[in-house]
């Protein structure tokens, strides 16, 4: 294995994915009084599996807190995990201490909603984007602030913008900031926790069509979680749908989101708008209730009071992962464990 | 003859008076609102639509209409005090914000609010009040609404409160309804549950709708009309059927193209809009698009487009439409991924059109 504080050659190993999060869980407690007693949990995050593969897009979708910012922050280490595993280029990262992950950092970087507000005001853009440089001891001074013009050239703006203040910037502008910021330390995984979502329409293509083409470029792998599902299809290859902490269905993009297999998943593609280029007129299929507090969720399958195929067996058994199509889909859905009893050929 | 419409906003200006003196966030808007019908204003951020929607109700917090008019069933709102234009806000026209949470009071319970609200416009028992409020919530859909009347405002989910604030709009049957972007704070299955509810309800109180939106998904899905605004201005204005399938400016189409759809090829780039919405202060000279726009030609930079009226009820603030109307207008199209993407800066001012 090659030193930590070296990249790792993605040659090096050939075929693992270079994430790999198994049965991951985070509880988070909730307390009461004075003493902080803890009176129960919040299963933000409840045995979350899934990969991603060098140079691949995974979308994470789900509705306001399934967990995807949980996850996002979980494999990032920016969060310790209650339970299982979290390995980066099969190296298992969950019980590494803060110093030990320091190497590691450079590899994994994030993109957030609101690039603005996690700038300081009084910080120049070169110091923005150096920042992370000087921290990981990878560069400073000239050599820094080169490798700075250079990314913002990569992201569409120029180096004259070096000394320029965050306010100057329109939102996308900002958003290429951000992304300049966690591309200096050339990361091979970039989390983008709803980094398009606060955009103008036509300012989100244009930060979209810059991350497919870094992807091209320098073979990111992207986790990309945003709530919007047209989004989020266009850019993943393949898409995770998280459920009340659990990943309920999981596959290719265009298979998920054309046929999907979980009755959430179901009600969800049903509940996006029709294309409206087409004119509109069409309604949408309306799903009842809403998505229960992770701090008290159902028994059984976490959907089962809201899902119209429900049966005796779901509000007392947890359905597991369960095969559903090829490219590696899984759907966790008692409807698709069909075990046949004996029978007797009749004809 | 047409039936006159309920709602006129003719010539709108809005001023705003600021540290560096005054700018002008609305620019001479005109759209009309029949009877039951509902009407969608939809643009990018800053385009002027919340500014138009209370300015129609003269909620408008430091700015003030410099020019143009608003008329309700034919009369003008603009000689009316306060006191009377509070009445209009409780017996005609009634509005709904998209985060609710800054138009319901935190201190005082859901059933309080609408009982008040139900008070303050109709002679009515306290008692009477009470039931009409549980009426109402179950109207909304509200699970449990009797039980609900004690809930505060921050014991509820996000779809909640924004049923309860229908709830409270719908109290004294408006004949209009003002909605800024009432779904935009929320996920798209409970999206789809409100957009529902407020269009059964729309139906059974007869009210007409002036819907504020930035997503032509929820156009395509609500609107009769549909008003498309751009730098405070309404560039484009149509029935929306015609409007979505054949824009007429080319910043609809633009706009249109740059939404990911289900069929967007993955291979390609979006068609983006290069550019970003200008600053009020720096509104560019001639066609306010014209940056940005790959249709501009030289005369764009300098002459001002008036609206032109096409066939079909439509309007449109295009040059390409001074030669008699409808020409072909086409959004960029989507260049392959591995190609450069355009640039971020101002692009070229002059292209040649068509
Ligand atoms: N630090 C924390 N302490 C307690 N609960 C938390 C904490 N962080 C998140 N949660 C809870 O965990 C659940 C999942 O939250 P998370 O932010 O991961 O959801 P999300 O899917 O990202 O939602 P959204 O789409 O709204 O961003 C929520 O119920 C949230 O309230
Ligand atoms: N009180 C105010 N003082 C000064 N300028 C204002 C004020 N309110 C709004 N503006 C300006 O008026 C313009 C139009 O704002 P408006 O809120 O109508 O935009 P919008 O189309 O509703 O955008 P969004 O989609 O972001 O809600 C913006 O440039 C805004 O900055
Ligand atoms: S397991 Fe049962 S409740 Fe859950 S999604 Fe499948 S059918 Fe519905
Ligand atoms: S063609 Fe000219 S007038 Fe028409 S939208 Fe483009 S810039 Fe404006
Ligand atoms: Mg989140
Ligand atoms: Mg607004």
């Amino acid at each position: 294995m090659a030193s930590p504080a070296t990249q790792v050659d993605p040659a090096a190993t050939p075929g693992a994915p270079l994430m790999e999060v198994t049965d991951l869980v985070k509880h988070f407690p909730i307390t009461k009084g004075l003493l902080r007693r803890t009176v129960g949990h919040v299963r933000a995050v409840d045995g979350v599996s899934f990969t991603i593969g060098a140079g691949e897009t995974v979308g994470l979708v789900g509705e306001s807190g399934s967990g995807k910012s949980t996850v996002a922050r979980l494999v990032l280490r920016l969060l310790g995990p209650t339970a299982g595993s979290v390995k980066f280029d099969g190296r298992e990262i969950a019980g590494l201490s803060q110093r030990e992950l320091t190497p590691l950092r450079r590899n994994m970087q994030i993109v957030f909603q609101d690039p603005v507000s996690s700038f300081d005001p009084r910080m120049t853009i070169s110091s923005v984007i150096t920042e992370p440089l000087e921290a990981q001891g990878i560069s400073s001074g000239k050599q820094a602030r080169d490798r700075a013009a250079e990314l913002l050239d990569l992201v569409g703006l120029s180096g004259r913008d070096l000394d320029k203040y965050p306010h100057q910037f329109s939102g996308g502008q900002a958003q290429r900031i951000g992304i300049a910021r966690a591309l200096a330390t050339n990361p091979r995984l970039l989390v983008c926790d709803e980094a398009v979502s606060a955009l103008d329409v036509s300012v989100q293509a244009q930060v979209l069509n810059l991350l497919r083409k870094l992807q091209v470029e320098l073979g990111l792998s992207y986790l990309f979680i945003a709530h919007d599902l047209n989004v989020v299809r266009y850019i993943s290859d393949r898409i995770c749908v998280m459920y009340l902490g659990r990943i309920i269905e999981q596959g290719p993009a265009e298979a998920v989101m054309t046929d999907p297999q979980h009755p959430y998943t179901r009600t969800l593609a049903g509940a996006i708008a029709a294309d409206p280029r087409t004119g509109g007129g069409t309604r949408r299929v309306v799903v009842r209730g809403e998505m229960p507090s992770p701090s008290n969720p159902p028994s059984g399958c976490p959907f089962h009071p809201r899902c119209p195929q429900a049966f005796d067996r779901c509000s007392t058994e947890v359905p597991a992962p369960l095969p559903a199509g090829e490219g590696g889909r899984t759907a966790s859905c008692h409807l698709l464990d069909i075990t046949p009893t004996n029978g007797k050929a009749v004809r | 003859m047409h039936p006159q419409p309920l709602l006129e906003v003719d010539d709108l200006h809005v001023e705003f008076s600021t540290a560096d003196g005054p700018v002008e966030a609305v620019a001479g808007v005109s759209f009309t609102v029949g009877a039951e019908e509902t009407v969608a204003v939809v643009g990018e951020s800053g385009s002027g639509k919340s500014v138009t929607a209370l300015a129609v109700l003269k909620l408008l917090d430091g700015g003030r209409i410099s020019r143009g008019q608003v008329r309700f069933d034919g009369k003008d709102l603009a000689p009316l005090n306060p006191k009377a234009m509070r009445k209009v806000r409780g017996n005609d026209i009634a509005m709904i914000f998209q985060d609710p949470m800054t138009s319901l009071d935190p201190l005082y319970s859901v059933g309080h609010q609408i009982v008040e609200a139900l008070r303050l416009h109709r002679r009515v028992t306290k008692r009477a009040a009470r039931e009409r409020a549980v009426e109402l919530l179950e109207q909304v859909g509200m699970p449990d609404p009797r039980r609900r009347l004690a809930s505060y405002p921050h014991q509820l989910s996000g779809g909640q409160r924004q049923r309860v604030m229908i709830a409270i709009a719908l109290a004294c049957s408006p004949r209009l309804l003002i909605a800024d972007e009432p779904t935009t704070a929320l996920d798209v299955t409970i999206e789809a549950q409100i957009l529902e509810l407020l269009h059964d309800l729309q139906r059974e109180y007869r009210t007409a709708m002036l819907l504020v939106t930035h997503d032509m998904g929820v156009v395509a899905e609500t609107a009769d009309r549909v008003v498309v605004f751009y730098g405070g201005q309404v560039v484009e204005q149509g029935p929306t059927a015609q409007v979505l399938r054949n824009p007429q400016h080319p910043y609809t189409a633009a706009l249109l193209a740059a939404i990911p759809h289900p069929d967007s090829a993955k291979e390609r780039q979006l068609p983006a809009i290069p550019g970003a919405v200008p600053a009020l202060r720096d509104m560019p000279a001639g066609c306010r698009f014209n940056p940005r726009c790959a249709m501009a030609w030289e005369a764009c930079t300098h002459e001002v487009p008036p609206l032109y009226e096409l066939p079909g009820g439509r309007t449109s603030r295009c040059l390409l439409h001074r030669e008699g109307g409808g020409s072909a207008v086409v959004a960029p199209p989507a260049p392959p991924l591995s190609a450069e993407l355009a640039p971020a800066g101002p692009p070229l001012t002059t292209r040649k059109g068509i």
